[in-house]
Parts: C-alpha cells; sequence; structure tokens
C-alpha cells in the first residue's frame, strides 16, 4: 500500500474553517497527521491609519465568536496609548463583559459542539450527534446549555447594548455607566444560572470516567501552560500578569508585564499552517511547547477566588491531579470555569459602588505604542500597536489563542489519530475523535460566524501523490 | 416682493418671489429629503437629493436652488424620485468607504438616515473601494475622506459664518478631496480658527472630535441655532 492522506475538511462543530490531514504509511498506519488553519490577516492593513479610537470596535468585528475579548484586549492597548489609568468601576465593568463572554462561549462550546460526542458517544449516528440529539435525549442538559449561553449573552446585550459587536468598552474605559435596572436584571438570573451550572458540572463528573479511552488518548502529553493570575496567584481574566508554568509545576516565568510578550513568545511559520506557531522562547522550538485556555488557567493558577468553584477545583485536583495534562480535562475545566465565571459577576455586580458614574478615563495621544492582553474564553489574547503622534494606527499585531495552541493541536491531532486510525477504511467515529480533540481546544479559526454545526465535512483519503483514493462527506 | 401661488403635491401654497421650491414646500411641512442643503448656508445643489418633478420639464429639478415661478405644478414624491435619490445615496456609499459599525456617526449620520428613509437595502453598484486617508493632524478635530459625501458644508459653513475659509475641493470626480487652505495638513492651517463649526454641520463621520469613540458623534447644532438642516430635526 502507498502513503496515504486522509483529509477531513472542514472539520465540523468548530467555529470557523480548518482542515485535518492525516498522513498514512506504507502499512497503513498513521505517519503524520496536521491541523491547518487560515488566520484572517487582514486586520493589519484594515487598521492601518484608522484612528486608534476605532480599534476596540475594529478589532471586535474581526472575530464574530469572540468579540468581547477582542474589545477588551484591544482597549487595554488603547489605554497604554493613551497613557491613562482606567477608574476602577470601569475596569470592574469591562471585567464582567469578558466574563459574561467567557460563560456564553463556553456553554456554545461544551453543550452545542462537544455535549453531543459525550452524551450520544463519539461513534453514535453523526446525524443525530447534535444538540437536538442531545436535547432528544437529556432534555435538561440541552436546557441548561441553551440558557446558559443566553445569560452570558444578555449580559452582554444589557451592558454593550443589543449589537453584536458592541461599542461600549472603548479607549479608557466604558462609554456608559451601569444603569440600576441593569444590574438588578443581571443579578436576578443569577441564581438560575449557577444552579444550571452546577447541574452540568455535577453531570460530567458523573460520567467522566467513561471516557477513559478518550482522555488517555485527546493530547495527553506534558507541555508548558500560560495564562494571566493576579498577584496572589488568583486566576486573572481581564487583568494580572502572564505566568507559565510546566507539567510538573515549575514555574517558567511569572509576573510578565504583558508588554514583555515578545521577549517570552517566539513565533514560527510551519509550512503546514498558515496560522503562526507560537512557542516559549526561553525553552526553544519545539520544546517550547505550551497551551492555553481553561486547562491551563486552571493549571497556572492557585485558586480561582470564588469559594465553589475552588471546591470544584480542589476535586478536579484530587481527581486528575495538580497538572491534569490531557486536552480531554478542557471540558472539565471549562465547565469550572462557568461556574466561577458567574460567581464573579454576581461578586462585582453586588458591589455598593458598580453604579458609580466614572467609568472613562479621556486623554490625549501620550504614547506611540501599547499592548493589551486578555483571556478570551480559548485563552491569552494579545494586541499590541503602534501610532503616530495623531493617533493614526501604523503597525498592528494580534497573537490570539488558536496562535498558541497550535504546536499543541497539532501533537494532539496526531496522538489522536496514531491511536484511532488504521487504514483508509476508517470508521466515522474515529474520525469524529480526531476532530473531537480539536474541539476540546475550542479554536475559533478564521472569522466567519458559519451557523454551527451546520458545516459540510469531507473527508478525502490521498495517496502520496495526492490522487484521491475514497472521499467521505457528511 | 410680490408673492406667487404655486401647487407642491397638489396643495395650493404660496412662496415670495425669489424663494426656493425648498423653502416654500418646508414653510408647507413637505418633506424634501436634503443633504447638502443647510438652511443658514448658502445653496450649492451638490447633492440633487432634493429632486422634485415640476410640470412642463422633462428635466428633474432640485428643490434648493429652483425659484418657485406663478401656476408651477411640484411633485415631491413619485416612484421615479425615490428610485433617483435612493441610486444617488447608493452611489455616495459606494464611492468611498462607509462602515457604519466602527463609524463615530454611527446612528448619528444624515447619509446612514437617508439609506433608511428611502429603504436602501443592499447595494447594486460595485464598491469602489478608493485609498481614502484620514488627517489627524489637528489638535482636536480629525476629517476622515472615506466617509466625506462632499456636501461642502463645511466649506460653506467655514466661509460663510466663520469668515476663515480653510476648506476648499480639489479635483474632480472620483477623485475630488476636501482640503486645508492649499492642501496642507489641518494641523498646519494658519487659517483654521478652530471654531469647530465645520464639525458640527458635517452630516456624515467625516469630521469628527478627537478622542471620539464609535457611535459618539454628538453634533451640538444648538450651538449653530442659525444652521438647520431639516425642519423638525435637531441634528
Ligand atoms: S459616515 Fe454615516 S454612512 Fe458613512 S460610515 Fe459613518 S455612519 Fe455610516
Ligand atoms: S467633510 Fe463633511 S461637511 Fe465637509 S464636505 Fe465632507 S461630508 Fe460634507
Ligand atoms: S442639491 Fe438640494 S439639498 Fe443637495
Amino acid at each position: 500500500m502507498a502513503d496515504k492522506t486522509i483529509v477531513i475538511e472542514p472539520v465540523t462543530r468548530i467555529e470557523g474553517h480548518a482542515k485535518i490531514t492525516i498522513q498514512l504509511n506504507e502499512s497503513g498506519e498513521v505517519a503524520d497527521a496536521h491541523f491547518h488553519v487560515t488566520q484572517f490577516r487582514g486586520f493589519e492593513r484594515i487598521s492601518q491609519g484608522r484612528m486608534v479610537h476605532e480599534m476596540p470596535s475594529l478589532m471586535a468585528r474581526i472575530c464574530g465568536i469572540c468579540p468581547v475579548s477582542h474589545m477588551v484586549a484591544s482597549a487595554k492597548a488603547c489605554d497604554e496609548i493613551l497613557g491613562v489609568t482606567v477608574p476602577p468601576v470601569g475596569v470592574r465593568l469591562r471585567r464582567v463583559l469578558n466574563l459574561a463572554q467567557i460563560v456564553q462561549s463556553h456553554a456554545l462550546s461544551f453543550f452545542y459542539l462537544s455535549s453531543p460526542d459525550l452524551l450520544l458517544g463519539f461513534d453514535s449516528d453523526p446525524a443525530l450527534r447534535n444538540l437536538v440529539g442531545v436535547a432528544r435525549q437529556t432534555p435538561e442538559l440541552a436546557r441548561d446549555g441553551v440558557a446558559l449561553r443566553r445569560f452570558g449573552q444578555r449580559i452582554i446585550e444589557r451592558l454593550g447594548g443589543k449589537r453584536i459587536h458592541p461599542a461600549w468598552v472603548v479607549p479608557g474605559g466604558v462609554s456608559r455607566p451601569l444603569e440600576a435596572s441593569e444590574r438588578d436584571s443581571i443579578l436576578a438570573e443569577i441564581p438560575d444560572a449557577r444552579e444550571r451550572a452546577h447541574r452540568t458540572l455535577d453531570w460530567y463528573k458523573k460520567n467522566v470516567a467513561s471516557w477513559t479511552d478518550e482522555v488517555a488518548h485527546f493530547g495527553d502529553f506534558p507541555s508548558l501552560y500560560m495564562g494571566l493570575v493576579h498577584e496572589g496567584g488568583n486566576a486573572a481574566y481581564s487583568d494580572g500578569l502572564l505566568r507559565v508554568v510546566d507539567s510538573s509545576g515549575w514555574v517558567m516565568a511569572d509576573g510578565v508585564d504583558p508588554r514583555a510578550y515578545g521577549d517570552y513568545l517566539g513565533e514560527t511559520v510551519e509550512p503546514w499552517s498558515y496560522l503562526k506557531s507560537t512557542y516559549f522562547k526561553p525553552l526553544g522550538y519545539p520544546a517550547g511547547i505550551y497551551r492555553v485556555g481553561p486547562l491551563a488557567r486552571l493549571n497556572v493558577a492557585e485558586r480561582l477566588g470564588t469559594p465553589a468553584a475552588d471546591a470544584e477545583l480542589a476535586e478536579y485536583r484530587e481527581r486528575l491531579g495538580r497538572y491534569p495534562s490531557s486536552s480531554f480535562h478542557y471540558h472539565y475545566a471549562r465547565l469550572i470555569e462557568i461556574v466561577h465565571c458567574i460567581d464573579v459577576i454576581d461578586h462585582i455586580l453586588s458591589r455598593s459602588d458598580i453604579l458609580d458614574p466614572h467609568v472613562r478615563a479621556r486623554a490625549e495621544i501620550n504614547r506611540n505604542e501599547g499592548v493589551g492582553v486578555s483571556e478570551a474564553p480559548r485563552g491569552v489574547l494579545i494586541h499590541h500597536y503602534k501610532v503616530d503622534d495623531d493617533g493614526l494606527v501604523e503597525w498592528a499585531n494580534l497573537v490570539i489563542a488558536t496562535g498558541h495552541n497550535n504546536l499543541a493541536m497539532n501533537r494532539s491531532v496526531l496522538q489522536t489519530a496514531r491511536h484511532y486510525i488504521k487504514g483508509d477504511q476508517v470508521k466515522e467515529g474515529m474520525l469524529n475523535r480526531v476532530e473531537a480533540v480539536i474541539r476540546c481546544y475550542d479554536p475559533c479559526l478564521s472569522c466567519s460566524t458559519h451557523a454551527v454545526g451546520q458545516m459540510p465535512l469531507q473527508v478525502d483519503i490521498r495517496d502520496a501523490e495526492g490522487s484521491l483514493l475514497r472521499q467521505v462527506s457528511r | 416682493m410680490s408673492v406667487l401661488t404655486l401647487t407642491i403635491e397638489g396643495r395650493d401654497v404660496a412662496g415670495q418671489t425669489g424663494g426656493t421650491i425648498l423653502q416654500v414646500a418646508r414653510e408647507n411641512g413637505i418633506a424634501i429629503p436634503t443633504l447638502c442643503h443647510l438652511q443658514g448656508l448658502s445653496d450649492v445643489g451638490a447633492c440633487r437629493l432634493c429632486v422634485v418633478e415640476v410640470e412642463g420639464q422633462r428635466k428633474l429639478l432640485p428643490a434648493c436652488v429652483t425659484a418657485i415661478d406663478e401656476g408651477m405644478k411640484v411633485t415631491v414624491n413619485s416612484e421615479r424620485l425615490t428610485a433617483y435619490r435612493r441610486r444617488i445615496v447608493e452611489l455616495l456609499f459606494t464611492e468611498r468607504n462607509h462602515v457604519c459599525s466602527v463609524c463615530v456617526a454611527d446612528r448619528n449620520c444624515e447619509l446612514q438616515d437617508l439609506a433608511v428613509e428611502l429603504g436602501l437595502t443592499h447595494f447594486d453598484l460595485p464598491l469602489l473601494s478608493p485609498q481614502a486617508s484620514v488627517d489627524a493632524t489637528h489638535e482636536r478635530f480629525g476629517i476622515d475622506h472615506n466617509r466625506c459625501v462632499l456636501c461642502t458644508r463645511c466649506v460653506r459653513v467655514c466661509d460663510e459664518i466663520e469668515g476663515a475659509h480653510t476648506w476648499d475641493v480639489m479635483g474632480r470626480g472620483t477623485e475630488a478631496r476636501l482640503i486645508t487652505d492649499m492642501g496642507i495638513p489641518w494641523g498646519d492651517s494658519n487659517t483654521c480658527t478652530s471654531c469647530g463649526k465645520c464639525v458640527q454641520v458635517c452630516p456624515t463621520g467625516a469630521l469628527f472630535e478627537k478622542g471620539r469613540s464609535v457611535a459618539e458623534a454628538r453634533r451640538r447644532r444648538p450651538y449653530l441655532p442659525y444652521l438647520v438642516a431639516h425642519e423638525g430635526r435637531t441634528r
């Protein structure tokens, strides 16, 4: 048998557009596997010559999936260019917005994209393996998913206005203070959201034992982890400094000012990917492979900082060890984060000063360069701009979560493919697992807002010369 | 001065000699869409949004610069006129780069309002996507040529009210651009008094106050009470 290549394209149920290639050797075993992503790189050209004040909204538009995280990172870069200190209530309101985005995005990832595999089985009928199928079997779970997603979305609407890309986050803070009625409506919905989040977590814990094989082969390898932490080690989402730890808990870097990201993160372009892969510079390439996102955040942080989530975190560590290394556990980490985010939103909005009208600082252009960082649902997001003295953007660089995770995703795909695939007569459920390992990372790929789960999947199996041996579509 | 009588939209109306169709229509509560017109400034008939049909005339006539005449019969609304006006707005949109969701004037823009009013829901014409710049050299204000519709309100307010005559239009057709003084950066202009009148009268997001983010343009027209773009509207 000649060398063969299996191409899965585009990956269904992940947001954006991607392709997986599986290279078989002559005896039909997986020789290599790659995950290809096309990242939208047009933002540099689009932002050139624009007023820096437009950047948060402009950058939000490059991604229909996590616009809020882009806004927050972008606004933080702009804060630096203005040289302002954002009023504390402005900082907190931005935080609430970002946490709401994480809740809604995690709900989308877990319930809509991953729960069909978990509940119905990786080998179940692909036609039913979606949220509708979940609703048929366990209506409660599907309802919780829908409700949690709406909970997050409604907060975003209330704060930012009923638009896909709220223009509420601005350089210097937020454009409008919170109103008592808005706060009260959000607070009123918290108990329900909290109950749903805990119920889901309990369901997950009850079932985790049935996925042992997947846990062991869905990207289980040592790597570094990077995330934002507050001083003292609590997980941070919109503020804080970068920390990098390895799989045995060694702190490789701590208290890193995001401005210095270039000293720590190197970028390499692989022939098989259009997306730059980043690595931890001090260890070099490829030893500097690291992960970001929920799994990494729980690994770098000492604690989350809210009692219920910390109790869950303790149990998580009890079950999986202090530094879980399988990417399958992104799911578990995501659910704990939902609990945490809801509690932090509650905590912030219950503060007596939260309606303070002083939410924005104004200034002229005081610096020509700014770096802003936030935790997007899928991991660390860095925005870096240079502007001229008048505030027109001259240069922009973005390091997105999917770029940070690129090397790890590739290693995971290879591991999963090696374990589950042999020969070109692979079963659908096996290919589904190869996709599912990518879904663990919840990558935000290009900037499309395709209807989730609607994309057709095409599997091409090719020989070494590239001629098509077999094609599977669904 | 004598009084002339005419009909607009079938209604008998009257106006002074030398008055325009637009004036008389508005005095009588008959709406005609406009863009370059700003009451209190001279009219130049630049945008052609105010076109109307006059019986006996094959050509459409701009109401803001057409004087009334005895016995005139004017039609302000017809399918043909709406189609014309919609096409004009479409031309304005497609000629430069308008991305409302990142624009300082979003939801506070006369071009946007016109699109809504005229039911412009999509573009049939190709986008020209020109390379247009932003001049942010002025200490307080900026001009984004991507959003300029060349209505010349800024040129006129600066010349006729402030008396500075900082603004002009250079070039023709799609190449036409607003310029400050003899084409130098706004920040270097020594005629500009930084009064901000141009920013206040701009119907779009082309002229803006620095430091304002998306959808934050606030036209403080009461600051210029003698200028009225549309009766019954404050902007
Ligand atoms: S000037 Fe008006 S029409 Fe043009 S982008 Fe701005 S809001 Fe939209
Ligand atoms: S800058 Fe504004 S006021 Fe001046 S011509 Fe352009 S659109 Fe009209
Ligand atoms: S031509 Fe009459 S308003 Fe512009």
